[in-house]
């Protein structure tokens, strides 16, 4: 296994179907005055080039930190990441330097975030910020980095981008600034890239708006792409498929279409019980009773027993693990999960 | 950009004339016979008695008076005439001042250097042993009275160690370094910990999360991305206290016998030298608006955010 | 299943009644809760009790001065001095002993006992000052802020005015005007201080005060019908007067200093009060000689203003939500 990257051969375009990344048992810790915060459990799971994984969970639930850990962004103290493996095509990323890892950051595997208006820089003129990738990661003049900056702005569909690549994130409306956040990601064309709630500030027309360009330039080049989300509607359309996450806990993990007909996780059928429908009579909502649990203190066994409808002693004594089960495509952590499936 | 250079301008007049006009009639106007108070602490004979009044107006009703030397002032550049001196403020003023700009400058480099270093090394290593360092050493500079500190270096850098001179401005750059540091011992103090808190601060910020994710390197995350925003406030602060400083550092001056417009202020004080006190205090007040103006004008040139507001 | 049936009557019953308190049942318990994290906060950091000893220990020395000189072998007046003792030596500037732990001074008075009850004035002017800057900044800040428009344009003008002034210079200047022929007293310099101390103080409430108002809490209390000034009393001022009060903390401090630093240049306080700032500026001409003048009041002056900018800070710390 390589711990350097070459890059000439990794510039190379994948094939749909290549394997991109490959995360086993990854798990992060923060350590803490109040005590140790389990953010992250075990968690596994491949992205193939021109495959999108929607990354479900509550505020909480890690998967934020699951994909700053796989980007090497994880404030180490206090926090602490082990994993036995975290390979970006075949590479290993957690042993290699800083130096060469922060080749792969932004370059080969990109992360856009939340907010635009606070997670871009007020001060620096969009362009510049979009150029910055070209100027450092290719070497490039001020002069280039700033063509390819208004190329970039164009391919997103900014208007007029020649005259605004000079203005200030404060002065582009939330869709733009999120926009200029997705060309500044893909500027350097990454094999993988990492939406870390991208559509959450937005309003729900802009959300199409982003969600139908991350679509597009990923067919481009067979990216892969991890899309982060609380919101099980705004990816139903785009996603290949699905990982649920609980309490730093990977639930349930299916491909989209089989966990969107019939999920097997309890907490993913509350989910969708949970979803207030257009086309249904008026009645009352059904949340998930309780809350989700504090990462200081997460449950012993099963992180959902507490609110599980279904629970049983087996489930407060022991730490369901991640299977296939029959009648299903998917796995799933539950130790019950055939009888809950049955009914 | 431009409205704004404008509007602040145009701010700075209504504030010129209420201050002028509270601080002339503090000078001229409080009970009290204010023909004597010229003359300081000697009886005036009646022609000058004659004489100063017409000066002065002094026949006239008050808000003449401080129309009248309202206009000496802004139309001639006449800040009046001291009659115990004989002089007319102007140069006192002009002899005193170049002083109390050299100590300010140095002051203000010293501030500057030392102050931002501090700050940025306490914020990089927060929570560190020099994190520690540099806040307890501040709060206790603080702490300690300018007049004290002003001794205490007086007496142990000046006298025991005899490294720096004592008083006086006799040995040219050298008797400025000692009442420069002093002077910029305070202010240095602030700077190094509102540097650090900005700088704190800032890095929290999620664009330093995004610059991280760019793959850019720690330095260039700090210095670029970090530091161009938490200096913004610093700046600000800095060059207030460079006004503060140049409108007399009076306290120093004194202590340290440097014959700048502070110590002239303080001695016309003793000496009842009442035009002296007004002119220099109008002088200090324009001084220190056009100062302002300047870190205002300067403040949007750093944040673009304030430029289109 | 019955409780199905039960629990949304008892939410809704909570709801009306919130309701018709204007949304106070939330904003108290938001405000208290704020106060009672700030104190357990403030219990916690070591910083908090060596200032609170230090200001206790000031305060203390200026409320019963008497308790701490009693002790000392020497008179226990600090205005009763005498050039010469009772077997006709010399009595003025000797240095520290058994008999006058602080030696004397020019005058032959105990200088323990005057530097023990120069804590007064201090403590007075720091606390007096504040309290009138406090209340005078609060009132306009509070206006300024709140109500906008003409208010806040002349209020904030005036701010600008005074502001423009140098503070120390603007303090010079009138206590020079004021009584200076042994007149003026601790209540010209108190005045003067918090006339010219209230500018900074209104300014950081009206920030406040103006960020607060533009809180949904708020809009969600006039949506209820909550009056102003209830909205401006139980829903912004805790939550907006936590600046003002870490400022005011540390600005006890600086007024202390201020009061010694005037009084040194000759526009304080005057003989024969005692204040430590007067005694610094008797011991300057003969620093050489007599050092022990010097060293003393200035060792409490700094260990109060210390204790003031400690308590700031630790205030500070303890109420800033992003710590919690």
């Amino acid at each position: 296994m390589a711990t350097s990257i070459e890059y000439p051969a990794l510039r190379a375009r994948p094939e749909v179907g290549d394997v991109l990344l490959e995360v086993e048992n990854l798990s992060v810790e923060f350590h803490t005055d109040a005590g140790v915060v389990k953010a992250v459990n075990r968690v596994t799971f491949n992205l193939r080039a021109g495959e999108t994984m929607a990354i479900i969970g509550e505020s909480g639930s890690g998967k934020s930190v699951t994909a700053q850990a796989i980007m090497g962004i994880v404030p180490i103290p206090p926090g602490v990441v082990t994993a036995d493996a975290i390979r970006y095509r075949g590479s290993d990323l957690e042993h290699m330097s800083e130096r060469q890892r922060r080749k792969v950051r932004g370059d080969q595997i990109a992360m856009i975030f939340q907010d635009p208006l606070t997670s871009l820089n007020p001060v620096y003129s969009v362009g510049f910020q979009i150029g910055e990738m070209f100027r450092v990661h290719r070497g490039m003049s001020r002069k280039e980095a700033k063509e390819r900056s208004i190329e970039l702005m164009d391919r997103v569909r900014i208007p007029e981008a020649r005259r605004r690549v000079g203005d200030y994130p404060h002065q582009f409306s939330g869709g733009m600034r999120q926009r200029v956040m997705v060309a500044m990601a893909l500027a350097l064309e990454p094999t993988i890239l990492i939406a870390d709630e991208p559509t959450t500030a937005l309003d729900v027309t802009v959300q199409a708006q982003i969600m139908e360009i991350l679509h597009e330039l990923q067919e481009d080049n067979n990216m892969g792409l991890i899309l982060i989300t609380h919101d099980l509607g705004v990816v139903a359309s785009v996603a290949d498929s699905i990982m649920l996450m609980y309490a730093g806990s990977v639930m349930e993990k299916a491909p989209a279409d089989d966990f969107y007909a019939s999920p097997a996780h309890p907490y993913a059928h509350g989910l969708m019980k949970s979803v207030p429908r257009l086309i249904h009579q008026a009645g009352r909502l059904d949340p998930i009773e309780g809350a989700p649990p504090s990462l200081l203190n997460v449950p012993p066994g099963c992180p959902f027993n507490p609110r599980c409808p279904h629970t049983r002693d087996r489930c407060r004594e022991e730490v369901p693990a991640l299977r296939p089960i029959t009648g299903y495509v998917g796995q799933v952590a539950c130790h019950f999960a055939e009888e809950v499936r049955r009914g | 950009m431009f409205r704004y250079t404008v509007r602040r301008t145009l701010l700075m007049i209504p504030t010129f004339i209420g201050a002028s006009a509270i601080i002339f009639f503090a000078g001229f106007a409080l009970p009290g016979d204010p023909v004597s108070a010229f003359g300081g602490e000697r009886a005036l004979s009646e022609a000058t008695r004659q004489v100063l009044e017409e000066r002065y107006r002094l026949d006239q009703p008050l808000i003449n008076q401080y129309l009248g030397y309202m206009s000496d002032v802004v139309l001639h550049q006449d800040l009046g005439e001291s009659v115990l001196r004989r002089r007319s403020v102007n140069d006192i003023f002009w002899d005193a001042f170049p002083n109390t700009f050299r100590l300010a400058m140095l002051a203000a480099a010293i501030e500057i250097v030392i102050g931002l270093a501090a700050g940025v090394l306490a914020a990089l290593r927060k929570g560190k042993f020099i994190d520690q360092l540099v806040l307890i050493s501040t709060t206790l500079v603080v702490s300690i009275p300018v007049f004290v500190l002003a001794f205490a270096s007086q007496i142990y850098f000046g006298v025991e160690l005899g490294i720096f001179p004592i008083a006086g401005l006799n040995e040219g750059l050298k008797s400025y370094l000692l009442p420069a540091f002093v002077l910029a011992a305070l202010s240095l103090a602030y700077v190094a910990r509102l540097t650090r808190t900005s700088l704190v601060e800032t890095m929290r910020s999620d664009y330093i999360r995004t610059a991280q994710a760019k793959g850019l390197r720690p330095s260039r995350v700090i210095g670029r991305h970090g530091l161009r925003n938490a200096l913004i406030p610093v700046v600000t602060y800095i060059g207030i206290d460079i006004a503060v400083l140049m409108g007399g550092a009076i306290v120093t001056e004194t202590v340290f016998n440097i014959p700048g417009a502070g110590f002239a202020l303080v001695r016309a004080i003793g000496t009842r030298d009442n035009a002296i006190v007004v002119g220099f205090t109008l002088a200090a007040v324009i001084i220190f608006l056009l100062v302002s103006l300047l870190i205002d004008l300067l403040y949007a040139v750093l944040d673009p955010r304030i430029r289109y507001e | 299943m019955s409780d199905d049936l039960i629990e949304p009557h008892v939410e809704r019953a909570e709801t009306i009644v919130e309701a018709e308190s204007g949304g106070d049942i939330e904003a108290i318990e938001r405000a208290a809760s704020l106060w009672s994290d700030a104190w357990r906060e403030l219990r916690k950091r070591w910083i908090f009790w060596i200032a609170a000893g230090l200001i206790g220990l000031f305060t203390t020395m200026a409320a019963v001065p008497q308790v701490f000189v009693a002790p000392s072998p020497a008179t226990h007046d600090p205005r009763e001095c005498s050039l010469r003792a009772a077997d006709g030596t010399f009595q003025d500037r000797l240095r520290p002993s058994s008999e006058h732990w602080f030696g004397t001074d020019l005058q032959g008075c105990d200088y323990y006992a005057r530097v023990i009850y120069g804590a007064r004035v201090s403590i007075v002017i720091g606390i007096g000052v504040i309290a009138l800057a406090g209340l005078i900044g609060l009132a306009l800040g509070g206006i300024a802020g709140f109500y906008g428009g003409w208010f806040d344009n002349l209020i904030s003008r005036f701010v600008d005015v005074l502001f423009a002034i140098p503070f120390l210079v603007a303090a010079i200047l009138f206590l020079n005007v004021i009584a200076s022929d042994g007149g003026r007293g601790l209540g010209h310099v108190l005045l003067v201080l918090g006339v010219f101390g209230w500018p900074t103080i209104s300014r950081l409430f009206r920030a406040s005060v103006i960020q607060a108002k533009a809180q949904d809490y708020v809009e969600a209390a006039r949506a209820v019908g909550a009056s102003n000034m209830r909205i401006l009393i139980r829903h912004i001022l805790p939550n907006a007067i936590a600046p003002a009060i870490v400022y005011s903390t540390i600005a006890i401090g600086g007024v202390i200093a201020a009061e010694a630093t005037l009084s040194f240049l000759g526009v304080g306080l005057q003989l024969p009060a005692i204040s430590w700032g007067l005694m610094i500026n008797n011991a300057q001409t003969r620093i050489l000689t007599t050092p022990h003048l010097l060293i003393f009041p200035s060792i409490f002056l700094s260990l109060t203003v210390l204790g003031f900018l400690l308590l700031g800070d630790a205030v500070r710390d303890a109420l800033d939500p992003r710590l919690r």
